[in-house]
């Protein structure tokens, strides 16, 4: 086992940071306010990259902390936002009936992931074995949070989320993917999100609202 | 080089139609496009068959006789189908669901679509196939939408959400895989991620690992695979889009996300030592195969029915390589190339047949034979080789398997029998109806393309009666490669 050096431990405090943030999103109804959470998780995880980067020495990883920043921090929170303004949802409150549920479902979860993680963790070269299990929570918490809402645009900030906590798994196992499969992964990410834009405004067009609850029509009988 | 043109032309293809796709000649481009990667491919096939298994650019591609033959089917369906799109679309045109944009982005997605099936099979780099996948995703869910019904909506929003939880988890999957190989073959720039390289030492990757991540990349590819109990957006997607585009779904990308999973199995096998994998191949493939048999009774529309019981066939060619060994192996592969040619030529007839009626709903489609008997018998016969009625080729896979079933697994064997009965009364008791009596239907303002779905049943006929000693080879060596 690695000495506990600085790094390591500013490192885990920020995985600390972002399962808090996956909860605090877990129970955000504003739209707003989930878009400015998944910003933070962004910012998280940049600085997360950069202080690995910095220790291990890997000039990749700042490649990688760099082309988060842009897509992350950046270009995609800035068309999210150029589409709620749009959409004039800057303002939509969804009920959450469930709160207390939810977020006991989601510390179940968070001690499973720490489970599933055993095996691979103790397998992990790199310094920060410890938070896979963090990541699989906060890959987790986002498929609650993807199951539990109503809304298009939640779904996608969910499916944004989910995105970042696969992003942390793989930088905390393996020091990240080879720089051109990244590329790639960006690249999908950024035409999932114009895809998903296009898409909330033919929801609306056909259905007056955003709520999926509308989307009900195919089902057996 | 032969890689280059398959997966240039329909990139080209995919740029040009961009551009020129709403003008009167694009049905045109695209089946030239199609066409032409269709020969690239024959080129690719020829190059395998007299040298053997090749890599290609620093080893990023790779191309052995168990993908070259799923190139070429892919390649080969891709072509009839743009071929049978061409009326089709004019027709759907012509009745007013489309505009010149829509056709378009049909066009050019439909390339793009294409191109990353293509490059999903012959990429050697596991993170890239993950991209490609993706692709694949993103580029056929604008067109399930592409009717922009309060349905296809939906459908379309089902399937993109859905696949994509699912291919995230295929990426940690590869994330683990790589964390497995690392120390192996070493990180950056050192093909942690090639699969020829992954083979070599599969042996030698931490199993516990390996099947942690085995676990990711089944759950995640078989998402798109439509294996039970993931399979929601399958039939939604295939009923609400276009049907060149149920057609494709069906025949082609479910048999690509398949050979991601097998793929993945192999490097699994040989870490593991046991039959772990195999028999959670066996465990998901049954689940489907039954549920999805069940499922079709219920069934009224005719594009869902047939998206059921592309279910139950993905299902039953999981098993297949679930259960492994020569046989079930020759068997899976040879029931991929049916199903895909079998249920592509169905939905061809089936998307014709619901433009004569108008509807969708089977309990509205009467007398087919009277007002277009091509479109009938195409129906007629499609549905009969896809329910293993000898002597098509689905015959012959599906009783291989069974027997191998019998030797190895006697437990599954009624499941199977059981399966297979409730889906051949469902179909069958469906396509009677449809198929004769009376109708005061309209014939169609453009004339079917409908070779393409005699020469796919044709094919599908040949195999029943007599595979090629050569296509016979190519199998064996291809079940060879996936061993277990």
């Amino acid at each position: 086992m690695p000495p506990v050096n600085l790094s390591t431990q500013v490192v885990q405090m920020l995985a600390g940071a972002l399962l808090l943030i996956s909860f605090a999103m877990l129970a955000e109804r504003r739209s707003r306010r989930l878009l400015i959470l998944l910003i933070w998780q962004g910012v998280v995880l940049v600085a997360s990259t950069v202080i690995v980067a910095a220790s291990a020495g890997l000039t990749h990883l700042y490649f990688s902390a760099a082309l988060t920043l842009l897509l992350k921090v950046c270009v995609l929170p800035l068309v999210l936002f150029r589409l709620m303004r749009k959409l004039g949802i800057e303002r939509d409150n969804e009920p959450l009936v469930n709160v207390p549920t939810l977020m006991l479902v989601g510390l179940g979860l968070v001690i499973f992931a720490f489970g599933l993680a055993q095996p691979a963790s103790a397998l992990a070269t790199t310094v920060l074995r410890k938070t896979l299990g963090i990541a699989i929570a906060v890959i987790l918490l986002s498929f609650l949070m993807i199951l539990a809402r109503r809304k298009a645009f939640t779904q996608v900030i969910g499916f944004l989320s989910l995105e970042n906590g696969l992003f942390f798994a793989a930088t905390t196992t393996t020091y990240g993917m080879p720089m051109v499969v990244e590329l790639g992964m960006a690249l999908d990410l950024l035409v999932a999100v114009f895809i998903f834009g296009i898409f909330f405004f033919h929801i609306r067009e056909q259905f007056d609202s955003l709520d999926l609850d509308q989307l009900e029509s195919l089902k057996e009988d | 080089m032969e890689i280059l043109l398959v997966l240039g032309f329909p990139l080209l293809g995919a740029a040009l139609l961009a551009i020129v796709g709403a003008r009167r000649y694009a049905a045109e481009v695209s089946v030239a496009a199609s066409l032409a990667t269709l020969l690239a491919s024959a080129l690719l096939v020829l190059r395998i068959i007299r040298h053997g298994p090749m890599t290609a650019w620093n080893e990023e591609f790779f191309i052995d006789p168990f993908n070259v033959f799923l190139v070429a089917l892919t390649a080969l369906v891709g072509f009839t189908t743009a071929v049978f799109s061409r009326p089709y679309m004019r027709i759907e045109a012509s009745h007013g669901r489309l505009t010149p944009g829509r056709l378009r982005l049909y066009h050019s997605m439909y390339q793009l679509f294409m191109a990353a099936m293509l490059l999903a099979l012959t990429t050697n780099n596991m993170g890239f196939m993950w991209v490609a996948m993706e692709m694949a995703t993103l580029s056929t869910v604008l067109l399930v939408s592409l009717y922009r019904t309060r349905g296809s909506i939906e459908a379309a929003w089902k399937y993109f959400i859905l696949c994509g939880v699912g291919i995230a988890l295929a990426l940690f999957g590869t994330a683990l895989l790589y964390t497995a190989a690392e120390d192996l073959l070493g990180g950056e720039g050192m093909g942690a991620l090639l699969w020829t390289h992954l083979d070599a030492v599969k042996g030698q990757l931490e199993p516990r690992v390996m099947g942690m991540a085995f676990v990711f990349l089944l759950v995640g590819y078989g998402t798109k695979v439509g294996l039970a109990p993931l399979h929601n957006w399958l039939p939604d997607a295939h009923a609400e889009g276009p049907t060149p585009v149920s057609a494709v779904l069906s025949g082609l990308l479910l048999n690509v996300a398949l050979y991601a999973v097998i793929r993945c199995k192999i490097l699994t096998d040989g870490a593991l030592h046991s039959a772990l994998p195999g028999h959670m191949l066996m465990g998901f493939g049954l689940l489907s195969t039954l549920l999805a048999s069940f499922f079709l009774w219920r069934q009224r529309d005719i594009k869902r029915l047939f998206a059921y019981s592309s279910i139950e066939h993905m299902g039953i060619i999981t098993f297949a390589f679930g259960m492994g060994g020569p046989i079930a192996n020759f068997a899976g592969l040879l029931h991929m190339t049916m199903h895909s040619l079998t249920k592509s030529a169905i939905f061809f007839a089936a998307g014709h047949a619901t433009q004569l009626s108008g509807t969708q709903r089977m309990d509205r489609i009467r007398g087919l034979l009277t007002i277009h008997p091509s479109v009938g018998w195409g129906l007629m016969l499609g549905g009969l080789a896809i329910l293993g009625m000898p002597p098509f080729g689905v015959f012959t896979s599906e009783y291989l398997i069974l027997i191998t079933a019998m030797r190895d697994h006697p437990w599954a064997t009624p499941v199977l029998l059981l399966a297979l009965a409730v889906a051949f009364g469902a179909i069958f008791s469906r396509l009677q109806p449809m198929v004769y009596g009376d109708t005061d239907d309209q014939p169609l303002p453009h004339t079917p393309a409908l070779v393409p779905v005699f020469v796919h049943l044709g094919i599908v006929l040949m195999m029943g009666v007599y595979i090629p000693p050569a296509l016979a080879e190519w199998y064996r060596l291809a079940a060879q490669l996936i061993g277990g």
